[in-house]
């Protein structure tokens, strides 16, 4: 039985996390709202335990050739952090990783030209304790500071292996200043374009040069590895001026300072992108489309109260997103299911709702990139456009598909529950079992008709075994590729 | 009884197709729209071509001084002649088969085309080229707007989107254009089979012809589901499609591939869009080398392109297509540290198809650094546009669609010297 709080909790584990397990709603049933914000923030008190589930029985299981080996194949990394969405005990945690992926979006096909597919998968998705040399991929950089201080994102970011092969701040050199990164910060990771000239570009891509990368050691050695150095010959001494402030007295020119210490360079314009009032505002808006809503305005007084808690908290996103996850506009009933769900929300609910016993993440991935979701391989610096954009004919018959695929894969999972629940009494009470199970927006009366048509086509209703085998996936597959389920 | 997922596929379960008769009404409906059958294939060149590679001044000096290491040999180019201001011109050398094009002067090649202004950035700057509105390119795409002035109903294949998203460009208020990345995935599996699958798929059939009220977001999203499901059967008589020339085994070839079996099938689709991607050069641009980044994507283009451009001139659709090409800027004209270009300004349009009258439009940029020089901007570092991308587009809309210029694109920027249609 629904409980009065599950539509409220479902709402959050939807935005805050990938849908709700059983098992994850029980934990969280004994919350109040704000003890349920707390627990998703306040991750760390939970261990951080998924990936040692991997492989065990009970949970989603992978299709892999070989060793597991996610620090080297990306076919493997992609599956675990699937397997982290569906089985982790940290949504939030994850949602957040997904957040910045598409934010710092980086992808894994040009570092796989420029380094080979292994080295370009170690950059992106190595543990550290995996890794013979230690590296953290970029993703691990994210998860650690999914809910972490933005400037020191910003700044991990600016020297992380797979950011400087994606946007070339390796080859940004003193006599040939390399613009992409110089551009990207400002457009994309901070205040957004509008806020900066042609001129702010070039005088950042000045700034940055010299941070490069280094890759001490024998080719023979496995702990060998790229790594962030600053590169004092490399970089530009001169001065470099803005049209925005970098200091907070209004100062707009960085400078010159001496070879060996011009790293400081950087560090001055990364407090500035970070200080400068548009980077709130960005952060907010992308934010509350992730996780308020994609339609209507946004009102200004939210914004202002997100940049207020953005200063005031010395930019912690544990700060902001307690915001974002406690304002009413979060709880507003008007912004449940306003928001498109994207490919790997759509996947990882789904799974979450209908069931991963015998299911192999593997599975998912061909259907994923034809919805227009490949994780670690985002179209653009810009991330995945979202929203409408999701949903092409092609990318909404891929969901439909998946539907499909799964719901027949769960099949014997699927009647046997639905048994044991006794749910096979009528087409209605089917249904009713069905939608309790993958909550979503409310079918239209013709629609429910059409599907309780479905179920007494072709044979008599008599809810025997053969028939809830047969029939159960079927209505899964129309209730998870309906219109209506694409929304969180 | 316990069964194992790999039996499941094994017995056809996880991907079973069931196909249904063609719905005649809507392909009537196709042909009633299609009296005209005029094609125009949008193909967008992703991450800002580096025009200047594409069509070289290849007796510009400073083409060669500002380009120390990715410059092209002026003795490599293909010659296609001078321009109206008697810059002599060359191709890149893996541009072969669109010199056959232009020899044959079904090739335009348009260039310096940009506007006021001209944005650095790869979102926004596609935002304008898809919108054709600088000063706000948030709403509806230009070829989005074009299906929106066709009398309703608007058939569900008129438009083909060969890529996965819906690129702006195709965004409309109130048409659909499906993406069909591959004909032959483009069909409906099921976990049942025989009678219980067709069961299933009547249902999604009924279910999707649903039309919400007061729900625009949730209708968006009926409406896509609605178009894959009338789709399916004629999509599915292009997936046998073989082609009268071999494509190239590549996704760009293959996406050519479809739009030529559409135009064959007669699935009264008349506008495709089509991309490929990469030209983002910022390192190691390698125009020279074979198998250099540049010199893989001008022959993945070229490629692609001539074996289209034969296939349809085999089939005897040459005349009724037009492929216009845009990338969302040009690159700088220096090369960086990394023989590499960034970000840029104005850039090269290609036009072609069998009723275009090809050629040299537009003048090319002087490069020297000369602070007088009037083709150059941003300090002499970038080409600075003479011809409004949107003029480009006014022609195309007016002379080959049948549409208004002025309504879609919201201003007139017919240009009488754009005679390439």
């Amino acid at each position: 039985m629904a409980l009065p709080l599950d539509r409220q909790l479902e709402h959050l584990l939807r935005r805050a996390g990938f849908g709700a397990r059983q098992d994850e709603l029980d934990t969280f049933r004994r919350q109040s709202i704000r003890g349920a914000v707390d627990l998703l923030t306040d991750f760390e008190r939970i261990p951080d335990d998924v990936d040692q589930r991997i492989g065990q029985p009970g949970y989603a299981s992978m299709t892999i050739r070989g060793q597991f080996s996610p620090q080297a194949v990306i076919g493997d990394a992609r599956q675990r952090w699937l397997f982290r969405m569906v089985h982790t005990d940290r949504p939030l945690q994850e949602k957040m990783t997904l957040f910045w992926h598409n934010h710092f979006a980086t992808a894994y096909s040009k570092i796989n030209g420029l380094i080979g597919s292994e080295e370009a998968t170690r950059y992106l998705a190595a543990r550290p304790d995996e890794d013979p040399g230690g590296v953290r991929g970029q993703l691990e950089m994210l998860r650690d500071n999914a809910l972490g201080n933005f400037r020191q994102m910003l700044v991990d970011i600016s020297q992380d292996v797979a950011m400087s092969f994606w946007l070339d701040g390796r080859t940004n050199v003193r006599l040939r200043p390399q613009e992409n990164y110089g551009r990207e910060i400002m457009e994309l990771f901070t205040m957004g374009v509008g806020n900066y000239t042609e001129s702010d570009v070039y005088a950042a891509a000045r700034v940055f040069t010299g941070w490069n990368l280094a890759r001490p050691g024998a080719a023979t050695d496995r702990a060998r590895r790229y790594a962030f150095q600053y590169f004092p010959a490399q970089h530009d001494t001169g001065d470099k001026t803005f049209s925005f402030p970098i200091y907070p007295d209004g100062n707009r020119t960085i400078r010159g300072r001496a070879a060996a210490d011009g790293m400081q360079d950087g560090m001055d314009l990364i407090d500035a992108l970070v200080r400068h009032p548009e980077t709130p505002r960005y952060i907010g808006r992308k934010l509350y489309r992730f996780f308020i809503s994609e339609t209507g305005q946004i009102d200004e007084r939210w914004l202002q109260r997100f940049s207020f808690v953005y200063f005031q908290s010395g930019y912690d996103m544990r700060a902001v997103i307690r915001e974002v996850l406690l304002s009413g506009e979060f709880w507003d009933q008007a912004s449940y299911y306003t928001r498109l769900s994207w490919p790997v929300e759509f996947v990882v609910r789904a799974i979450k709702d209908v069931g991963w016993r015998g299911f192999s993440l593997g599975d998912a991935l061909t259907p994923l990139s034809n919805m227009g979701q490949n994780l670690y391989e985002p179209p653009e610096v810009a991330g995945w456009d979202s929203g409408r954009a999701w949903f092409s004919t092609g990318s909404m018959l891929a969901r439909m598909n998946f539907a499909a695929a799964l719901a027949g894969n769960q099949r014997f999972n699927l009647a046997t529950a639905a048994r044991s629940a006794s749910a096979g009494g009528s087409p209605e009470s089917l249904l009713a079992y069905v939608l309790e199970g993958m909550p979503c927006q409310d079918f239209d009366g013709p629609v429910r008709g059409e599907l309780l048509d479905y179920l007494r086509s072709t044979t008599a209703w008599t809810g025997s075994a053969a028939q809830l085998q047969t029939k159960l996936p079927g209505l899964v597959r129309l209730v998870a590729g309906s219109p209506e389920y694409q929304f969180v | 009884m316990k069964v194992t997922r790999r039996q499941f596929v094994k017995g056809g379960a996880a991907a079973f197709t069931v196909t249904f008769a063609a719905p005649e009404l809507l392909s009537d409906l196709a042909r009633a729209q299609g009296v005209r059958a005029r094609n125009l294939v949008i193909l967008y060149l992703g991450g800002g071509n580096d025009a200047l590679s594409t069509l070289i001044p290849y007796t510009d000096p400073s083409y060669y001084s500002r380009r120390p290491t990715i410059a092209v040999p002026a003795a490599n180019v293909l010659q296609v002649g001078t321009d109206a201001s008697r810059v002599p011109l060359g191709l890149h050398p893996r541009l072969g088969g669109l010199k056959q094009i232009f020899d044959q002067g079904r090739l335009a090649l348009i260039q310096r085309t940009g506007y006021p202004n001209q944005t650095r950035s790869h979102f926004l700057g596609t935002d304008i080229w898809s919108t054709a509105n600088p000063s706000n390119a948030a709403g509806t795409g230009w070829v989005g707007r074009y299906l929106d002035s066709l009398p309703s109903p608007v058939d569900a294949l008129t438009g083909w989107n060969t890529t996965r998203e819906l690129p702006r460009v195709l965004q409309a208020e109130r048409v659909g254009v499906p993406a069909i990345a591959n004909p032959a995935g483009y069909a409906f599996a099921s976990p049942n089979i025989g009678a219980e699958a067709a069961a299933e798929r009547a249902a999604a059939l009924r279910i999707n012809s649903h039309v919400p009220i007061d729900r625009p977001e949730l209708a968006f999203v009926y409406g896509s589901a609605q178009a894959a499901m009338t789709t399916l059967d004629r999509v599915a008589t292009v997936a046998s499609y073989a082609g009268t020339v071999a494509y190239p085994n590549t996704g760009f070839s293959q996406a050519m591939k479809a739009i030529a079996g559409a135009m064959v099938r007669g699935i009264g689709t008349r506008v495709f869009y089509v991309t490929t991607g990469g030209f983002d050069t910022h390192s190691n641009q390698n125009p020279n080398q074979a198998n250099g980044t540049y010199a893989n994507l001008m022959g993945n283009l070229n490629d692609g392109l001539i074996a289209f451009y034969n296939d349809l001139r085999n089939q005897g659709l040459l005349d009724d297509t037009l492929v216009m090409s845009f990338s969302e800027f040009g690159r700088r004209i220096s090369e960086n540290g990394s023989q590499g270009t960034d970000h840029g300004a104005a850039a090269l349009m290609l036009v072609f198809g069998g009723r275009v009258a090809g050629g040299l439009y537009g003048t090319a940029p002087n490069l020297s650094l000369d602070p007088g020089n009037p083709t150059l901007e941003n300090s002499g570092g970038d080409v600075a546009f003479e011809t409004d991308f949107r003029s480009v587009y006014a022609r195309i809309i007016d002379n080959w669609l049948g549409g208004s210029s002025q309504a879609i694109l919201a201003g007139d920027f017919r240009n009488p010297r754009l005679t390439f249609v």
